[in-house]
C-alpha cells in the first residue's frame, strides 16, 4: 500500500521561554523538531509498509529549512520525501494550507492512506488533516488511538470521553493519530548518513497547475491574526506552607470552605 | 458572497445518547451575547436520533429557536453524515456564526465543514469578543503550547466558525418553563455517503474517572505520585467530590494512568470548576490543558514548582500526607 505522511517543522515548544522583561517569546536559539505528533504518523506508516509491502511518502509545507525535517523521515524508514514551498504560499491559513497539500498529493500520485498528526505543537489547530480530506474528497479517521488495515479496510480506534470508538472505512482516508499510536523509532547512524546526503525534492507554485492562486497565500486565507499576545499572568494565589502535612490539609480545607468550594 | 445576508449565532449541541453535552449549553450562554450585540438570535441546532432531552436542555439553557434534524444515520457522530446535514442547514439559512465544542468530535467536524464552506475557522478558542466596528466575531486562542495568545478574525467570509473549549464559559440557569420554537428540517444522508462506520466500543475500565471534559471537579496526579497504585488515593478523593481522575504525561508516559485521562496539550482540554494538581510540576504542555480552569489547587513538595505560578491555592507539603487529611476533614464536613 502507498502511504503519504504529511509533516510540519515546528519550534520545539517545550523550549520556548518568554522575556520576563518585555513579556514575549523568546525565539531564538529555540531548535526546530519534527511535529511529535508526526513523528507518530509516520512511524506508524512505517509499520505499516512493513507488514504489507509499498511506499511512505512524506511531504511538508514550509521554508528551505524544513528540508532538515524531512531528511529526519527519511531517516526514520520514509522512501521518499517532497518539500512543498513557495513565496506564493507564504502567510496560508489552515484552509490555504491544505488547499496546497491536497494539490500537491493529487500531483504526487494515488495514496491509500494519508496520515498527519492530531495537530502541530505550535498552531495547536488540528485542521489541516480534516480540511485535507475534504480538498480531496475523501473520509477522515481523527484522533486515532490504533489501526489495522486488511485489504481495503481500515479499522481504527478513535479516542472518545468515555473509551475508543472503534470505526472502519474503506481506503482511501485521512486518519490523524494521538500520541499514544506507538513509540517512534530512532534512527540509525546508517540511515542518518544515507539520510542527509539525500536530494529532497521541492514542488513550486508553478508544479501545480491546477492551483487557483487566489485561494492560496494570505488572499486565500479567510482567518487574519489581528494580534498576539502573552498571557497575562495571573496573580499569584495563597501559598499553604505549614510544618507538617496535615497542618497543610487543615489549612486548605478552611480555605476551601470559606470560598465554598467545598 | 454577500455578508449582510449572514444573520444569527448557531451553536452545534453535541448529544451524547440524546443528552445535551455540557460544552454546547455553556455556548448559548456566551453566544447570546455575541448574538444581542448585533441584535441578532441564538440558535442551537441538534442533530441525532431520540434526541429530546438535548432539545429540552438548548431550550432551557437559553436558545431562542432550536433547529432539529433527526435520523437514525445520525444516532453515532460521523463526520459525513453530520457535515452534510450542517452545509445544507448552513446553505438555508445563512448564519453568521458557529460555535462549536471543542471536543474531539467537534473538532473533527468544524475543518470538514469550513473546508467545503470555504470559509475560516479558529480552532480550540478561550476567548469570544465582537469587534465594536465591524460586527465580527474577535476569536482568542492559545498557541504554541499555551506561549502566546493570538486573537483571530475572519471578515470575508461567512459563516465565521471556531470551536471552543470546554469549560472556559459558564452554563446560564436553566429555565424549564421557557419556550421557543423547534424548526424540524428533514435532511437525510444515504449510506453511500457516510464512508465511515461504528462498528463497535471499548469502554475505558473507569468510566466515571475518564469523563474528564464533562467533569466539574477535576483530581490529577503527575510524576509526584510515584507509582501506579498510590493513584488509589486520588480516585478515593475524585469520587468523594464526585469528579474525575486526570494525569499528567509524565504519569502517563510512565504508564501509570492510561492515555485517555491526560491532561495537557498531547492529551483532553479541560476546564472544571476546581482542579487539584497533586504531585504535578506544571510544565507548559500541562498548563495548556488545564489553565481555564476557575480554581487550581496545587500540591506538590517542590516550592519552586511552576505550577504554584497558576495555583489559586498552592500548598507546599507532601501530597501523601495532606490528601489523606483533606479527604478526613471534607468527610466530617458532609456528614455534619
Amino acid at each position: 500500500m502507498d502511504i503519504l505522511v504529511c509533516v510540519k517543522q515546528v519550534p520545539d515548544t517545550s523550549e520556548i521561554r518568554i522575556d520576563p522583561v518585555t513579556n514575549t517569546l523568546i525565539r531564538s536559539g529555540v531548535p526546530s523538531i519534527v511535529n511529535p505528533f508526526d513523528a507518530n504518523a509516520l512511524e506508524a506508516a512505517v509499520q505499516l509498509k512493513e507488514a504489507h509491502g509499498g511506499s511512505v511518502t512524506v511531504i511538508s509545507m514550509g521554508p528551505e529549512q524544513a528540508k532538515n525535517a524531512l531528511k529526519e523521515c527519511l531517516s526514520l524508514g520514509a522512501d521518499r520525501a517532497v518539500l512543498i514551498s513557495d513565496r506564493l504560499f507564504g502567510g496560508s491559513d489552515t484552509l490555504a494550507t491544505s488547499y496546497i497539500l491536497a494539490n500537491a498529493i493529487k500531483r504526487l500520485g494515488k495514496f491509500d492512506l494519508i496520515l498527519c498528526g492530531k495537530q502541530a505543537i505550535d498552531g495547536d489547530t488540528g485542521q489541516v488533516g480534516p480540511e485535507i480530506a475534504e480538498h480531496l474528497g475523501i473520509a477522515q479517521l481523527t484522533f486515532v488511538a490504533k489501526l489495522d488495515v486488511k485489504g481495503d479496510v481500515i479499522t481504527v480506534q478513535r479516542e472518545h470521553d468515555e473509551g475508543y470508538e472503534i470505526v472502519e472505512a474503506k481506503l482511501p482516508v485521512v486518519v490523524t493519530v494521538v500520541k499514544s499510536i506507538n513509540k517512534p523509532r530512532y534512527p540509525s547512524i546508517k540511515s542518518k548518513l544515507a539520510a542527509n546526503k539525500a536530494v529532497i525534492d521541492v514542488l513550486k507554485a508553478s508544479d501545480l497547475p491546477e492551483i487557483n492562486t487566489e485561494k492560496i497565500g494570505l488572499k486565500g486565507s479567510p482567518t487574519k491574526v489581528k494580534k498576539t499576545f502573552t498571557p497575562p499572568r495571573k496573580e499569584s494565589g495563597i501559598r499553604i506552607c505549614e510544618d507538617t502535612g496535615s497542618g497543610c490539609a487543615l489549612k486548605l480545607f478552611e480555605k476551601l470552605v470559606a470560598a465554598k468550594l467545598v | 458572497m454577500n455578508i449582510a445576508d449572514y444573520k444569527n449565532v448557531w451553536v452545534f449541541i453535541e448529544n451524547a445518547n440524546g443528552e445535551a453535552k455540557n460544552v454546547g449549553l455553556e455556548l448559548l450562554n456566551q453566544g447570546r451575547i455575541l448574538a444581542e450585540a448585533n441584535n441578532e438570535k441564538i440558535i442551537g441546532v441538534v442533530i441525532g436520533n431520540d434526541v429530546n432531552a438535548a432539545v429540552k436542555s438548548t431550550i432551557a439553557y437559553g436558545a431562542d429557536e432550536v433547529i432539529l434534524v433527526e435520523g437514525e444515520e445520525y444516532k453515532d457522530y460521523n463526520t459525513d453524515g453530520y457535515a452534510n446535514v450542517m452545509v445544507t442547514l448552513v446553505e438555508k439559512f445563512k448564519p453568521s456564526v458557529i460555535l462549536i465544542g471543542a471536543s474531539n468530535n467537534g473538532r473533527d467536524l468544524g475543518p470538514r465543514i469550513s473546508a467545503r464552506l470555504a470559509t475560516g475557522l479558529t480552532a480550540d478558542c478561550t476567548g469570544l469578543g465582537i469587534n465594536e466596528e465591524t460586527g465580527d466575531i474577535t476569536w482568542t486562542r492559545p498557541a504554541f503550547g499555551g506561549n502566546l495568545m493570538a486573537t483571530i478574525l475572519c471578515s470575508t467570509t461567512r459563516p465565521q466558525i471556531g470551536t471552543v473549549r470546554p469549560g472556559v464559559f459558564k452554563k446560564a440557569q436553566p429555565d424549564t418553563t421557557r419556550r421557543a420554537p423547534i424548526i424540524k428540517e428533514e435532511i437525510r444522508t444515504s449510506a453511500e455517503i457516510i464512508r465511515t462506520r461504528v462498528v463497535g466500543f471499548i469502554k475505558a475500565m473507569d468510566e466515571a474517572a475518564v469523563k474528564l471534559e464533562e467533569a466539574e471537579i477535576i483530581v490529577s496526579g503527575g510524576r509526584g505520585m510515584g507509582k501506579p497504585e498510590n493513584f488509589a488515593l486520588l480516585n478515593e478523593f475524585a469520587d468523594l467530590l464526585g469528579g474525575a481522575v486526570g494525569a499528567s504525561r509524565a504519569a502517563v508516559d510512565a504508564g501509570w494512568m492510561p492515555p485517555l485521562q491526560q491532561v495537557g496539550q498531547t492529551g483532553k482540554t479541560v476546564g472544571p470548576k476546581i482542579y487539584f494538581a497533586c504531585g504535578i510540576s506544571g510544565a507548559i504542555q500541562h498548563l495548556a490543558g488545564m489553565s481555564s480552569s476557575d480554581v487550581i489547587v496545587a500540591i506538590n513538595k517542590d516550592p519552586e514548582a511552576p505550577i504554584f505560578d497558576v495555583a489559586d491555592y498552592g500548598v507546599v507539603g507532601d501530597l501523601f500526607e495532606v490528601i489523606p487529611v483533606l479527604i478526613e476533614e471534607i468527610r466530617k464536613n458532609k456528614a455534619s
